[in-house]
């Protein structure tokens, strides 16, 4: 197990800079999950992590250790790819064995290493099969087990959920997040998916354009976000943003230049409820509904601006029908309109 | 008892006119193409006064000839020596040709595409051009009548480095990072990870070079001068001498070479029509 550490790293193509000057530090046993919208570094940062790719300016610390210099082979981490990577000329028992090829154990132990993970990972019936013949979910256990055996410092996962349908997305989290429990080791892991990044993590390093906005506790991001980018991009559906301003007790939409975005979960936005005094009210026209069971979506339409609120499950209100949605004092998140940085609650 | 879908009439297969134009085409292409074998075959079954009667069922079929070529004039020697070169020169492209590929598709260094241009280039100079320069590195090299002489021009060729470096590129590089991390050496990581995921490729390439050599006739012929180095192409042409020609001869040794490209064509099969429409080529 290790700690992972990244001090002002950089990493330019050419003259192209991609990633500027990071700065992170991840805690032994910690599991980080690096999310952001394509091409905002995070696969790039992984990859300097592995030693895949050259760091340009910085250092990377693995252990305490600068490996900015050091062999991939040499880092003593694993890594999980969004495509397996698990040999297709390769049984799954040569597949996990592979990550021992280099070791120095006897042939009896690299075979015990081999059945442990394959145990752990329920792969013990599939050992001699080839990978075509196995399922997504299958393939990308084969991968964690032979990341697995080599009893790494870290692991790193790139995108490995990617390539998996929505149910077993749902079952491979819950089972990378077991693993991680069981095992204990530090683990960063990269994905575009903010679902996986909230319900994995330990703590979500949010990144955009090269640069951390954000690197908290997932909960904390969720309900105290630095930015519009980062609240937009964490939780589901995306938090609503809309021009406002002050009124007394509390908020109006505004018209022309706002003097406040005020920033609106869904989730705090009740469609139906009766208006108290404080936060923010809107009226507007359905125009698209929602129902997922235990609660319904609600997009409506007001001042020119598409909004989603929430309404109890089985209260579904009619398409073209007016409706009234009500925030919680407390509940409105304020971001500067110029800078779009948080300035507060309301 | 109700009807079972076997009671129930076939619907009746309609043969469209293109279809009945297009076996017609496929048949004359097909009778012109194995009509020489078959007659090669008929000749190698007649005696020397029976080589003008055209037809093609001999009216005494006999395998003297066969006998008489696997016992007498050299032709087990020009067959080992034809199978020597060929298994070398196979070898020794699979084995250049890939690794060469594999450099120019999976690493980024300085040059990297002069050096491709430049091996490709090579594929746009004809044989005759180049059997002059061949001829004089031979001689000064002291190569000239031996097999690394005639082997020599074909160890590595610019097809197949084009042809792997194609396939190459198709490889994952996921792969490769993750045998790298998992402590593998380039070379291992080239040998263990990308050869086996290019197989079809390397057995078209294998084929093609086996063939091309088995069959080679310009080169081998002015390279070497003993009887004792000739490869079966030349050999078979012993049988030509002024005023005859031994058709039965030259017939029979051509249908037993023909056997060795069958085997390796018989075996690689599969591989190589994949290969080729993989590589796009036009076989």
């Amino acid at each position: 197990m290790a700690t992972i550490e990244l001090k002002s790293l950089v990493k330019s193509y050419g003259r192209t800079e991609v990633i500027h000057s990071i700065d992170l530090e991840v805690p032994d046993g910690e599991f980080v999950v690096f999310v952001g919208p394509s091409g905002c570094g995070k696969s790039t940062t992984l990859r300097m992590i592995a030693g895949l790719e050259e760091v340009s300016g910085g250092e990377v610390r693995i252990g305490g250790r600068l490996v900015n210099e050091v062999d991939p082979k040499a880092r003593n981490i694993a890594m999980v790819f969004q495509n397996y990577a698990i040999y297709p000329h390769m049984s799954v028992r040569q597949n996990i064995a592979f990550g021992l090829y280099t070791s120095k154990m006897s042939k009896e132990e690299k075979n015990a290493k081999v059945e442990d993970a394959a145990q752990m990972l329920d792969l013990t019936n599939l050992l001699d099969r080839r990978p075509s013949a196995l399922s997504g979910g299958q393939r990308q256990r084969v991968a964690i087990g032979r990341a697995m055996v080599r009893d790494p410092a870290a692991f790193l996962f790139d995108e490995p959920l990617s390539n998996l349908d929505a149910q077993l997305r749902a079952q491979m989290r819950i089972e990378i997040k077991a693993l991680h429990q069981r095992l204990g080791t530090t683990i960063a892991y990269v994905t575009h998916d903010q679902v996986e990044a909230m319900t994995m993590a330990d703590r979500i390093v949010v990144m955009k354009d090269g640069h951390i906005l954000q690197a908290a506790p997932p909960m904390e991001i969720y309900d105290n976000p630095v930015d519009v980018f980062t609240a937009r991009f964490i939780g589901t559906p995306s938090m609503n943003i809309l021009p406002a301003r002050q009124t007394g007790a509390g908020m109006e939409l505004a018209e022309g230049a706002p003097a406040v975005l005020a920033g609106l979960r869904p989730a705090d936005l009740r469609v139906g409820e009766t208006p108290q005094s404080g936060g923010m009210v809107l009226s507007g026209t359905v125009t698209a509904v929602e129902p997922l069971g235990p609660e319904t979506l609600v997009h409506f339409e007001t001042g020119g601006h598409a909004v989603i609120g929430s309404a109890p499950g089985h209260e579904i209100p009619a398409i073209g029908s007016t409706v009234t949605a009500v925030t919680a004092p407390g509940k409105v998140h304020l971001f500067d309109p110029e800078t779009e940085k948080a300035t507060g609650r309301a | 008892m109700s009807a079972t879908a076997t009671d129930m009439p076939l619907p009746k297969a309609r043969i469209r006119p293109g279809r009945i134009l297009l076996w017609t085409v496929l048949f004359i292409g097909g009778m012109l193409m194995i009509t020489p074998l078959l007659f090669m075959f008929s000749t190698s079954l007649k005696t020397a006064g029976q080589v003008y009667d055209l037809r093609l069922i001999p009216e005494s079929p006999t395998l003297a000839n066969y006998v008489q070529l696997l016992t007498e004039n050299g032709f087990l020697r020009w067959f080992v020596n034809s199978t020597i070169v060929a298994i070398c020169v196979t070898a020794s492209n699979c084995f250049f040709d890939s690794l060469v590929g594999y450099t120019l598709a999976k690493f980024r260094f300085r040059g990297r595409q002069f050096v491709f241009i430049a091996i490709l280039s090579t594929l746009m100079i004809p044989t005759e051009m180049l059997v002059i320069p061949w001829y004089l590195m031979s001689a000064n090299f002291g190569w000239l009548d031996s097999y690394w002489g005639i082997m020599f021009p074909g160890m590595m060729t610019g097809f197949g480095t084009f042809l792997m470096k194609q396939f190459f590129e198709t490889v994952p590089d996921d792969f490769l990072e993750a045998a790298r991390i998992d402590g593998l050496n380039e070379f291992t990581i080239w040998w263990k990870i990308a050869m086996p995921l290019v197989t079809p490729a390397l057995s078209a390439l294998a084929i093609f070079t086996f063939l091309g050599n088995w069959t080679a006739f310009f080169w081998p012929l002015i390279v070497t001068t003993s009887k004792e180095l000739y490869t079966l192409p030349i050999g078979l042409t012993s049988f030509a001498v002024e005023q005859q020609v031994q058709w039965e001869k030259i017939m029979t040794g051509a249908a037993l070479a023909t056997i060795p490209t069958l085997v390796v064509f018989l075996l690689l099969q599969r591989f190589i029509v994949r290969g080729v429409m993989l590589a796009g080529l036009k076989g």
